[in-house]
């Protein structure tokens, strides 16, 4: 982008400052405050790296990680398996003029408030639900299953909402493709199903790391659909450092998780990014 | 072969829109439950957990806390992000990059964290907890996204207009007032419009941030803890209508504005 004025100026700096006093004041200065609070002991008194080694020492803090990262994982490939065949059939098999609407309907519930679309998997998952119910109801199963309240129900909760991300992104993805590639393919005497594993298939795979990505950062740090679906059964990373300042106000113990979190997030992102910057070389 | 991928298509197409709008259908059915749980059988339609909403005034004063949280923090978003993709985009600055990377760093760090960190300071600067702290929190979530969004729509054509305007002695303030947020309003309502939606929804920062006074996500959480509820069915809907209106409205602008 060209620059016009001059740098002497203070006009630019006058522009340029409320935003950056803004995130140093407000995203800045608040982590390193965290940091802090995370070496002192939470009865007050001096340095010390006890919350760190209670994080490695204690098996149940270890296991929420393990947890989170589980699910997490199981989240990212499950939603990006359902979303992309979901994705093609709007994009391919679905006339030009009915996609927009096609896929404005698919990320419709998208727009209720995220608490309510929690709330709203309990109403179809609980003992007393629409699932349970149906299934009693037809003599299928004598006993209801316990499906609220697990890690299955978190999963769900979960898919449904990155479904409808990971098919707005894989869409978008697909409509990019140059309908020349395929044309060529075609051509060089490639059927449907090799033009697809071999031409669009990999060229859509740097969107779809991008998308399976993005799922993963929102996926690991939400406290929301674990603690409304899952329950206090088996606990996530995100319900660990609440219960921390909830329970026992305890903020230097649940600083030091969100940092080992955050650590863990940006861990993948490196692995990701250099992944992903080989793959477009 | 043809044939067979399109059923398949449209069986796998159903299947995926019927888990998509599963949950929302039960979620509005039951609101219109005419006993006091959203549990089959149906037995409304009624509109009593409506009235129960309404007649609520810890809920009616949090969705209005909610739309003051969202108005003004997007204000303040857009306001920072517009000036700052102002300056990055007309004036060379030393350092520039660096300094554009700061102000997109929270876009990479979840909710959880930043609003913990703000928690934790706070708690020591002694500042209470309020909508004031929370607003503060939605800023900084959205003032990235403003400023990449506008930044990003800051082209050279626009410098042109804005080099004519100035060649013709209007002061900077004028150019800033007169052409520049003209030119860029798609880009500030874009901005503003998608950090209204963010602040409306966002949940974990208010609920570490506010304490008596608060939003409707946080009070609507206070409300889950009554279990199944048809009231919470209730909100949820007229949440959902809401956020469907909003949207709509927003597409046709968009489409009016094509042609442009």
């Amino acid at each position: 982008m060209s620059a016009t004025g001059n740098a002497g100026c203070a006009l630019p700096w006058a522009l340029v400052t409320p935003a950056l006093g803004w995130t140093l004041l407000f995203f800045v200065l608040p982590f390193l405050a965290m940091g802090f609070s995370s070496l002192t002991a939470h009865d007050g008194g001096g340095f010390t790296l006890s919350n760190y080694s209670q994080f490695f020492n204690n098996p149940a803090y270890w296991q929420a990680m393990v947890n989170s990262l589980q699910v997490t994982a199981i989240v990212t490939v499950v939603s990006v398996l359902l979303a992309y065949p979901f994705a093609w059939i709007l994009a391919e098999q679905v006339p030009e003029r009915w996609q927009r609407l096609a896929l404005m309907l698919a990320v419709l519930p998208f727009w209720t408030s995220y608490v309510v679309r929690s709330y709203s998997w309990l109403l179809v998952l609980a003992q007393n639900g629409v699932i349970n119910r149906a299934l009693t109801g037809s003599g299928l199963f004598s006993e209801p299953l316990q499906l609220a309240n697990t890690r299955l129900a978190t999963i769900t909760g979960f898919v449904h909402f990155f479904v409808m991300l990971l098919t707005l992104t894989i869409f978008a993805n697909l409509k990019q493709l140059s309908p020349s590639y395929r044309k060529a393919a075609a051509d060089l005497g490639a059927g449907p199903v090799r033009t697809f594993l071999h031409v669009v298939l990999p060229l859509t795979l740097p969107g779809i790391m991008v998308g399976a990505f993005l799922t993963f950062v929102l996926c690991i740090g939400d406290y929301i659909t674990p603690q409304i679906l899952g329950g206090n059964n088996e606990l996530l990373m995100p319900q660990l450092v609440m219960m921390q300042i909830g329970r026992r106000g305890d903020f230097p113990l649940a600083s030091a998780l969100s940092i080992i979190l955050m650590a863990v997030v940006t861990v993948v992102y490196l692995a990701c990014a250099r992944w992903l910057k080989i793959e477009r070389a | 072969m043809r044939a067979l991928v399109r059923i398949t298509s449209w069986i796998y197409a159903v299947a995926i829109y019927g888990f998509i709008f599963l949950p929302v259908v039960v979620l509005v059915l039951f609101s219109l439950q005419a006993t006091s749980f959203p549990i089959p059988p149906f037995t409304g339609p009624s509109l009593r957990w409506y009235d129960a909403v309404l007649a609520d005034t810890r809920l009616t004063s949090a969705l209005v806390n909610s739309l003051l949280v969202a108005i003004l923090s997007s204000a303040a978003a857009v306001a920072l992000g517009f000036l700052s993709a102002w300056g990055f985009a007309r004036f060379a600055l030393p350092g520039s990059g660096l300094m554009r990377g700061l102000i997109t760093l929270p876009l990479t760090v979840s909710y959880l964290i930043i609003g913990m960190g703000l928690l934790v300071l706070f708690n020591w600067a002694g500042v209470p907890k309020s909508l004031l702290a929370a607003g503060i929190g939605h800023v900084v979530i959205n003032l990235p996204l403003c400023f990449a969004i506008i930044y990003s729509q800051m082209g050279d054509h626009q410098i042109n207009i804005e080099r004519a305007a100035r060649d013709l002695g209007a002061p900077e303030w004028t150019v800033l007032l007169l052409i520049t947020v003209p030119v860029m309003a798609p880009a500030i309502f874009a901005g503003f419009f998608l950090s209204m939606t963010f602040s409306w929804d966002e949940f974990v920062i208010s609920f570490l941030l506010t304490r008596f006074d608060t939003t409707l996500p946080v009070e609507i959480w206070n409300l889950l803890r009554s279990g199944l509820n048809p009231k919470t069915n209730a909100v949820g809907s007229l949440v959902f209508a809401v956020s469907i209106v909003l949207v709509v409205f927003f597409e046709l602008m968009l489409l009016r504005r094509k042609p442009a």
